[in-house]
């Protein structure tokens, strides 16, 4: 038994490392894009199809399928794929490069509350 | 370029047709009802989402010597809020713990505004969250958390008590609750508006209105 191991449990947290998954990548590929938290991803299911996904690991495909309905934000993303936020950027960034995903940046903050979003925010918090 | 993908795909001209997502951060200090109050707006169960900190360089948590420990995750609470098909909400609980501030600079980023947590009891531990916002001038409201048992303040002594900056919103609050929630963020959104249009009109100089 190595030593240790009887302290292991599920508070010990996950057993393979987060960026294992990435092959130890911690930043995106060559366009180095940084998904904002709330960028929001959609399957491109075509072109996950005709680019062969079977390239992709396990991770990639639970994400593709994650966001294959409705956009996903990241942090949802993350989330229900139980993956840290860091680990999911770098598996978007392949995606994005493979074709895979359509990504919708959030509004830059210059032009951010444009009057009639907000009213529409607040009314429609209003009625919920 | 993977780059220009992301900017073809921008809402920018798309128009009404893209999704459109908004972020509000509530902040507080520990045990001011932030998680609660995500969990009571949002219309999906409360989600946590882990950053590892390692991620963002030496602002690692002191570990003194224990090397093999490479990574810390921080959770951060988030929820969601659909106004309409392609129109969201999203909210962030910020991390409580001074040591994760640098993970607020990435969260504030483009934030529509911020809700401030406060618990009349322990006031004092929502100082760093204001003055984080006030210097960023990141427009937020003071929700006081009004917990049972704890005496209840006017707005105004908490707005004296924190010296806000004039105009800043105080409303009281009961995290707990779904409604509350939703009046502290009608607040926050409607303040938004108003120091928005106050800064355009700052920026354009005297006398040019908005037509």
């Amino acid at each position: 038994m190595p030593p240790g191991s009887q302290w292991y449990d599920a508070e010990a947290g996950p057993l393979v490392r987060p960026y294992a998954v990435t092959g130890g990548r911690t930043r995106s590929g060559p366009g180095g894009v940084r998904f904002d938290l709330i960028a929001l991803v959609e399957a491109d299911d075509a072109a996950a199809d005709r680019r062969g996904a079977s390239l992709l690991g396990p991770e990639h495909r639970a994400l593709l399928s994650l966001c294959g309905q409705d956009a996903r934000s990241v942090a949802e993303l993350s989330a229900d794929a139980d993956l840290p936020v860091g680990v999911v950027r770098v598996l978007l960034g392949d995606l994005l490069e493979a074709g895979c995903v359509r990504v919708s940046r959030p509004v830059p903050p210059a032009r951010l509350p444009d009057e009639w979003v907000l009213r529409e925010v607040i009314d429609g918090l209003r009625a919920l | 370029m993977s780059l220009e993908h992301v900017h073809s795909t921008d809402g920018e001209e798309a128009g009404d047709s893209s999704s459109l997502a908004l972020k509000i951060l509530v902040a507080g200090g520990f045990g001011a009802g932030k998680t609660t109050l995500v969990g009571a707006v949002s219309e999906i169960r409360p989600l946590r989402t882990e950053e590892l900190l390692s991620e963002a360089g030496q602002l690692v948590d002191d570990t003194g010597g224990v090397d093999q420990k490479t990574t810390t995750t921080v959770a951060m609470d988030f929820g969601r809020i659909t106004i309409r098909s392609g129109l969201s909400l999203y909210l962030f609980g910020t991390p409580g713990q001074d040591r994760f501030w640098f993970l607020w600079d990435e969260l504030s980023q483009g934030a529509l505004g911020a809700v401030v947590l406060a618990d009349t009891r322990r006031l004092e531990d929502c100082f760093p969250a204001v003055d984080y916002f006030e210097h960023r001038r990141i427009p937020f409201v003071v929700a006081v958390n009004c917990f049972s048992g704890a005496r209840t303040y006017a707005e105004e002594d908490v707005a004296r008590a924190l010296d806000l900056d004039r105009g800043t919103p105080v409303v009281l609050c009961d995290a707990r609750d779904p409604a509350s929630g939703k009046d502290v963020l009608i607040r926050m959104v409607e303040y938004a508006g108003r120091m928005h249009t106050a800064r355009l009109l700052e920026s354009v100089g005297q006398g040019a209105g908005p037509e």
